[in-house]
């Protein structure tokens, strides 16, 4: 699934790190795919990404991909526009997402929908492709919608 | 008393901190504001600057110890140590890198000290105007979250949800350091009292802090000076003993993307149990606290974390009435703190506590002996001190 962008132009874009580190994450964006790092040797889940396993210490840190189902574990809605591009925009929802098939690793992300809407910690959410094809180079963004949207 | 310890060796001798500006209000460029404050620290303890021997900062401080004693014209710079840390949370663990620095015989008269002057170089609270972010700012700036508010808001939004805190605890922090500030004339916000219509009228920052739920951001600078307890007592009538000073982070605190395994925390479940056990105390000889306000959601944190409340009584502690000096049971933050003293990055809550010990706070609690103030709650790694009297000691 995609969506349109969520904010206004004019943040900083993302670009992968220069070390390498999470290029496969960035790829995978570009191709609609969810990937996140996991241990070869134990199979420990970690995010963000890290060169070396938190739990065994073992440099061979794999990249998996991930259905992209997850659950609000906890959520913001900014106000005050701290950079010029949300000088407009308004209120927004920040969404911290705990992923349960990949050992709760959490990842930050916008909710989308009505920015005023009620927020349930615990809700069931799903991730979209947000592309921005036209920067250069182009990234796509991993955004979050609820599975079962309030009747 | 263990052999491995700062407490009964070394004593702050001495304070100093420059007039506290508005952000970008500062006359003087930022190196000047560091300068003046570590020669008003000198005056407090009364002692020539010249005896100086060594710096310790944190926070990436920009006014180095070299340039400090080139200027000052130091005979000598022993001792010169930079606190890794983001944030504020190095404040307390300034004051106890320089304690150690004395318990050790690395130097013998050291200045902790912080200096900002945002004018000349900008601020905190919004985001940075760059065109493109990589490593883990590129998991969360693209999604509106660049702002310190931001970075921690989700912190506080799960404190509720987990432990049914209320958000009247976050009001009554940030009315109790107001109240505070009305009698210190130090604080930017005297004469600028808040009231709870004030406080729940005013603008969303980010939901669940409100404006007067966030630090102030000033220019300004303070300094700390911190000798061996037996010169301390050739020097000074009011020398003020830290305790105890910790330092540090729960298991892997530094985890990107908001990955904290213990998420709820303001950083302080590992460092106060070791700060109690080294001085000595309880929490329950603890009479008056100095808890660093990033934003009011950590101080109920970081309350809980210092054993002063629980999750379950938080509701009925953090009141106004009980957070005031000098007769609530908790006095919290009597000097303003950072939200209506003054943010100097902690410093001057540090300043505050000895302040309380020395029995000279416009805020005073009435015979304190045992004062707590922390730094940084919820950064990678906080600190948190505690001082006391000679009494103290035991």
């Amino acid at each position: 699934m995609t969506t349109e962008p969520y904010l206004a132009p004019g943040l900083a874009a993302p670009r992968p790190a220069r070390d390498g580190l999470d290029e496969p994450y960035w790829t995978g964006t570009r191709e609609h795919r969810l990937r996140v790092q996991r241990c070869r040797d134990c199979d420990t889940y970690q995010w963000g990404p890290e060169w070396m396993c938190h739990n065994c210490q073992s440099f061979a840190i794999g990249w998996v991909e991930v259905d992209g189902r997850g659950r609000i574990y906890s959520w913001q809605r900014p106000h005050h526009p701290v950079h010029p591009a949300l000088s407009d925009q308004g209120p927004y929802i920040v969404v911290l997402v705990e992923l349960p098939e990949a050992g709760d690793i959490r990842m930050v992300g916008n909710l989308l929908g009505d920015p005023l809407q009620e927020v349930r910690i615990g809700a069931e959410v799903e991730a979209v492709f947000e592309d921005h094809d036209d920067d250069e180079p182009p990234y796509t963004l991993v955004q979050w919608q609820l599975v079962s949207p309030p009747a | 008393m263990s052999e491995h310890t700062i407490r009964g060796r070394v004593a702050v001798v001495g304070v100093g901190e420059t007039t506290y500006y508005r952000r970008g209000e500062s006359p003087d460029p930022e190196f000047v504001l560091v300068l003046k404050a570590v020669l008003n620290a000198c005056e407090d303890a009364g002692i020539d600057s010249r005896t100086i021997d060594g710096f310790c900062s944190y926070s990436n401080d920009r006014n180095m110890p070299a340039r400090l004693a080139n200027a000052l014209g130091l005979p000598e710079l022993r001792y010169s140590v930079m606190q890794w840390g983001s944030g504020g949370g190095g404040a307390a663990a300034a004051i106890g890198n320089a304690a150690a620095a004395v318990t050790a015989g690395y130097a013998d008269c050291v200045v902790a000290y912080r200096g900002l002057a945002q004018g000349q170089y900008g601020r905190f609270g919004s985001g940075a105007r760059t065109n493109a972010v990589s490593g883990p700012p590129a998991f969360t700036v693209p999604y509106g979250v660049m702002s310190p508010a931001q970075i921690y808001a989700m912190r506080t939004t799960r404190l509720y949800h987990d432990h049914d805190i209320s958000p009247d605890t976050l009001k009554a922090v940030a009315m109790a350091a107001y109240h505070h500030a009305q009698r210190n004339p130090r604080a930017v916000m005297q004469g600028r009292p808040l009231d709870a219509e004030t406080y729940d009228q005013a603008r969303w920052i980010t939901e669940p802090f409100r404006l007067y739920d966030c630090c102030l951001e000033n220019d300004g600078a303070a300094a700390v000076i911190v000798m061996s307890a037996d010169r301390a007592r050739d020097v000074t009538d009011l020398p003020v003993y830290p305790l105890s000073i910790q330092q540090g982070g729960p298991h892997r605190s530094g985890a990107t993307v908001h990955n904290e395994p213990d998420y709820v925390t303001s950083s302080f479940k590992t460092t106060a149990p070791r700060l109690y056990a080294q001085a000595g105390v309880g929490p329950g000889d603890v009479d008056v606290v100095q808890s660093y306000e990033n934003f009011t959601g950590a101080v109920v944190m970081s309350l809980i974390e210092h054993g002063l409340c629980t999750y379950e009584s938080a509701n009925e502690v953090l009141t106004f009435d009980n957070l005031i000096a000098p007769d609530g049971g908790l006095p919290l933050n009597t000097s303003g703190g950072n939200l209506a003293e003054c943010y100097m990055h902690g410093l001057g809550l540090q300043i505050e506590a000895i302040r309380q010990i020395r029995g000279t706070s416009t805020n005073q609690v009435p015979g304190a002996s045992v004062a707590l103030a922390n730094a940084g709650p919820m950064v990678e790694v906080a600190s948190t001190a505690l001082y006391g009297t000679e009494e103290a000691l035991g």
